[in-house]
């Protein structure tokens, strides 16, 4: 402060290091830091093609998934129940695929499913105006409940040889079918988020409800369909495990709510709403990928990676949200 | 029905009485402006100012009497409706979203798209923004700054260019300057001079009578929900507002 006013010359180095926007930046540091890391500590293997590929196969479920987040951070909430949702669709995508031997029905009775938990959260949270961290806490449970009593805790098998290539082991053009998947989400949720009006008003609604809601933007329908979304890419990533691993269980899903939020606020999404970076999320998210890629090829056990990737994804978070204080 | 001199007239109100259960919250309260006219709502705490500007805007329904908006009659049942019909209020504690560049805080919930795909139109709104923001002579570095970077005087400035750009003739300004400093009030009051230019009718609540006397062309008064008087400003003094304001004779 003292100072500023005397000083006319050239910006200093300071003042430019000060400038960068650390927090929407530090994704990608942290991503170039990592690769290079693994890059000269595990040599060869980890940057033959096709474990770069498999990096990004690993993590569509997470990536898929990080796209409904930012947008519940965006307007200020959190979904705490993807995890269990992942469970439950792909469950309930296995049974159904199991009883009617269509692939597309049992998708699309997963996606419903996911559909109805994320209308069921957000109905709680706008009619009953109850914080979305309580109402998806419950209904976390609740699912997990659910998907442990569907099929009495036995994994059910997906053997549709369409079905798992279409969402797990098929390749078209040369790529795995799940970083089509993987792009084909990304890009929406960009499109949703950055050039529709939808976006806008998320946003607006994160950032100032009341600002919202005077400027006639329908604050609650904004609030159910981001929840509804979000309960849908937790289904689709249920059925994308489906396809990749070959049957359901009801474990699916049950790491991912740390693996997502992480990437997410890796990537440069305020918790506190507002603010919201899709590339950034599909970044944290190949980054996680990454480290846990990593931390296996680096002979590490089950749970030293445990105690090493929270470790890391603490440090990530930190860093990014540093600097909030400014406001 | 309407002559052509009540077709012009933004906004005449009727007779409004608004109750809030056994509280009479507004007595009964007449006033109509005309195209570039301001007039300044003054009175106490808890006089009925606020209560007033949101019947106006459709928050509430009065209990009695009729609004006219530019000669026709108008019943809100939401503020959806007045600003259907060119109702803009411009409120206290910015309603904006800060993390927002200014083009999207001009365009909150009335965002511009283009083509069959109705994308948002960001560079247009931009556009528009700018000349809005240079007509007023608003300076702010860009329309594209997020409005977070901008002070407090700047983003006043924002929300009544966008009160302007959508009103059809009439603003509404509860307290504008009330959480601004002296510089940026007079800068927000410059603004204020800008609309009446443009020939838009202003109903601005104050309680700084310095500012009433800087900008009104008339000042109407309240007293615990009753409308005890409307005047001039240059026949008013500021002893005989305050006596007004407070009923005690000066
Ligand atoms: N929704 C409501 N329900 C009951 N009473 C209300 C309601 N809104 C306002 N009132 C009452 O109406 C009266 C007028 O309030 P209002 O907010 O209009 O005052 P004001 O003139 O704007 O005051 P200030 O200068 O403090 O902003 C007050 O007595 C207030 O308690
Ligand atoms: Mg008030």
């Amino acid at each position: 402060m003292t100072d500023t006013a005397v000083r006319h010359e050239a910006p200093t180095i300071l003042d430019t290091v000060r400038r960068v926007p650390w927090r929407a930046a530090v994704v990608y540091i942290g991503f170039a830091l990592v690769f290079a890391f693994f890059a000269i500590t595990q040599g060869e293997y980890f940057l033959t093609a096709t474990n770069l590929t498999n990096i990004v196969v690993q993590a569509a479920p997470i990536t898929v998934m990080a796209m409904g987040a930012v947008l519940v951070l965006a307007i200020g909430a959190i979904d705490l129940s993807i995890g269990s949702t992942v469970a439950l669709a792909a469950l309930a995508t296995a049974v159904a695929l199991e009883s009617t031997g269509s692939w597309w029905i049992a998708a699309l009775v997963g996606l419903a499913v996911g559909a109805l938990v994320g209308a069921m959260n957000g109905f709680f949270i706008t009619a009953l105006r109850l914080p979305s961290f309580l109402v998806t806490l419950a209904s976390m449970g609740l699912i997990a409940g659910l998907a442990r009593q569907l099929t009495d805790l036995q994994s059910v098998p997906v053997l549709d040889s369409t079905f798992t290539w279409l969402f797990g082991s098929g390749t078209l053009l040369g790529l795995p079918i799940l970083i089509w998947w993987t792009a084909v989400v990304v890009l929406v949720g960009w499109h949703v988020l950055r050039q529709r009006k939808f976006g806008a008003h998320v946003l607006a609604v994160g950032n100032n409800e009341r600002a919202a809601r005077v400027s006639g933007i329908k604050v609650n329908r904004v609030k159910m369909a981001v929840f509804t979304v979000s309960g849908m890419t937790a289904a689709l990533a249920g059925i994308l495990y489906d396809g990749r691993l070959g049957g359901a269980r009801y474990t699916l899903g049950e790491a991912d709510l740390m693996t997502v939020l992480a990437a997410v606020i890796v990537g440069g999404t305020a918790l506190t709403g507002g603010k919201a970076s899709i590339a950034g999320a599909l970044v944290g998210s190949l980054l996680m990928s990454m480290i846990n890629n990593g931390l296996i090829l680096a002979g590490l056990s089950v749970s030293q990676q445990m105690i090493v990737r929270g470790a890391i994804i603490l440090l990530a978070v930190s860093l990014s949200l540093r600097g909030k204080k400014s406001q | 029905m309407s002559t052509a001199t009540s077709t012009r007239t933004p906004l005449k109100l009727d007779g409004i009485v608004k109750r809030f259960g056994a509280v009479t919250a507004i007595q009964r309260f007449d006033l109509e402006i005309a195209p570039g006219e301001i007039v300044a709502l003054v009175g106490d705490n808890g006089a009925g100012k606020s209560t007033l500007v949101k019947i106006i805007s459709g928050l509430y329904q009065p209990t009695e009497g009729e609004i006219w908006i530019n000669g026709d009659r108008a019943e809100f049942s939401d503020p959806s409706d007045a600003r259907a019909r060119g109702v803009e209020v411009v409120y206290q504690d910015l309603a904006l979203a800060d993390l927002q560049p200014v083009y999207m805080n001009l365009f909150l919930g009335r965002e511009l798209t283009r083509g069959p795909l109705r994308i948002l139109d960001r560079s247009r709104m931009a556009r528009e923004t700018q000349q809005l923001v240079d007509d007023l002579d608003i300076r702010i570095p860009s329309a594209k700054a997020q409005l977070s970077d901008l002070s407090g005087g700047q983003r006043q400035g924002i929300a009544i260019a966008r009160a302007t750009h959508w009103a059809s003739g009439l603003v509404l300004m509860d307290e504008p300057t009330a959480a601004l400093g002296v510089a940026e009030t007079a800068k927000v009051e410059e603004t204020i001079l800008k609309l009446k230019e443009r020939g838009a009718a202003v109903l601005i609540v104050s309680h700084n009578m310095e500012q009433v006397f800087r900008v009104a062309d008339r000042v109407t008064v309240l007293r615990r929900g009753t409308q005890v008087g409307t005047r001039s400003v240059a026949e008013t003094t500021h002893n005989e507002l305050v006596a007004m304001i407070t009923g005690l004779a000066s």
